[in-house]
């Protein structure tokens, strides 16, 4: 995908920048950029290090496994064919409250698990079960209460109040959550109502 | 006009709120620590060197795509763009400025976050713009890569309704940074 996608941006970038005469900004741009962009890692360093090193605190002390016990009635509802003690209960929960902590790295490996665990309860199906769908869903609506990297850029640019978008960036954050949440159980139902899982 | 100060209230309280969140999940965190006798100054430390990892991490990708969006901006690419979606992006109410990173933070979080800081670095992070970006990459994910990515590792092929209810649920998230930013701030 990134293939493209960088391919793509210098190769207009720099036919563009010929066209238009821009040609000189645009070798500046390169130079600019690189270092730009390590400036923007030292400021992010230290946020994400403050804020992982927080995060290990929590798991430590048994918050974040308060939380994952927290989600299983929540789980329950989304996801009404998974077996109640099934260990992909687990991987689901532990998906979710990494991502809404903020640690979309740790994240992503329990999420594949629990995908995979769905795949085994679908029969091993190459087509979708509806639990998948929720659950993909869920977790692109974006769960992340506090976006530390966006936090940390807004510093690096100079914010006045680099958190002051927290607040409306949770509610917006609700706010597509529970789109998600309800197109999944309304597609969900709709399945059911035609014999698929 | 009454109703128009209480309204005014809700708002600033939104901000006001926005302060208390980190430092309030802090102090909670390290009380619960202490209170359950954990080693936290050990455990910050181990979790902090995480935190450098996961940075030096995607450091060379952030290098490659921020040349990668300098190239555009400085080529003038960015704002031909911007103009030519202006029509379309004036019928929606949405700054055309800001089209290129909603649809960028779908294919990859990493190139979305190069043309944040490009707007960041035109605009200011505390200008109308900024703050719609840095609401907007709060609450939206990279669609496509995540769904290749879970799929592909599970080896499913038909990925049925994931894709429109991913869809709804970003341009709902989309709509809100607009409305939120005009109504908060």
């Amino acid at each position: 995908m990134l293939n493209y996608l960088w391919g793509f941006m210098i190769i207009i970038g720099i036919t563009i920048g010929v066209l238009r005469g821009n040609i000189a900004e645009v070798s500046n741009a390169t130079l600019n950029s690189s270092k730009e962009a390590v400036t923007l890692c030292i400021t992010m360093l230290g946020i994400m290090a403050m804020w992982t090193g927080i995060m290990q605190i929590a798991k430590k002390c048994g918050l974040v496994a308060a939380f994952t016990r927290g989600l299983r009635p929540i789980l329950r509802y989304l996801f009404p064919t998974i077996p109640k003690d099934h260990i992909v209960n687990e991987y689901i929960a532990s998906n979710m409250i990494a991502n809404i902590l903020g640690l979309g790295w740790a994240a992503t490996p329990m999420g594949l698990m629990a995908m995979r665990e769905l795949k085994k309860l679908n029969h091993d199906s190459e087509v979708a079960s509806c639990d998948m769908c929720t659950f993909m869903i869920i977790n692109i609506s974006s769960l992340q209460l506090i976006p530390v990297n966006i936090i940390a850029y807004r510093s690096q640019y100079g914010s006045v109040n680099p958190a002051e978008i927290l607040g409306a960036g949770i509610i917006a954050t609700i706010c597509s959550t529970i789109v998600g949440v309800i197109y999944s159980v309304l597609a969900r139902n709709r399945s059911y109502r035609h014999g698929r899982r | 006009m009454e109703g128009v100060s209480k309204e005014e209230d809700t708002m600033n309280f939104i901000i006001y709120l926005s302060d208390y969140i980190i430092p309030f999940l802090i102090f909670y965190i390290v009380g619960f620590g202490l209170l359950t006798k954990t080693n936290i100054y050990d455990e910050f430390i181990k979790g902090a060197k995480e935190g450098f990892r996961v940075v030096l991490d995607i450091m060379p990708t952030l290098i490659g795509l921020m040349v990668g969006v300098g190239v555009l901006r400085a080529s003038g690419a960015l704002d031909l763009l911007s103009d030519l979606l202006k029509p379309i992006t004036e019928l929606l109410h949405f700054p055309s400025e800001l089209v290129p990173v909603a649809l960028v933070k779908m294919f990859s979080s990493s190139a979305a976050t190069s043309l944040v800081s490009d707007i960041f670095k035109q605009y200011g992070p505390d200008s109308y713009l900024g703050r719609i970006v840095s609401i907007m990459m709060s609450c939206t994910e990279t669609i496509f890569y995540t769904m290749s990515v879970y799929f592909m590792a599970a080896g499913v092929k038909k990925t049925r309704y994931t894709l429109a209810g991913a869809l709804v649920s970003t341009l709902v998230g989309i709509v809100m940074s607009v409305v939120l930013t005009n109504l908060v701030f």
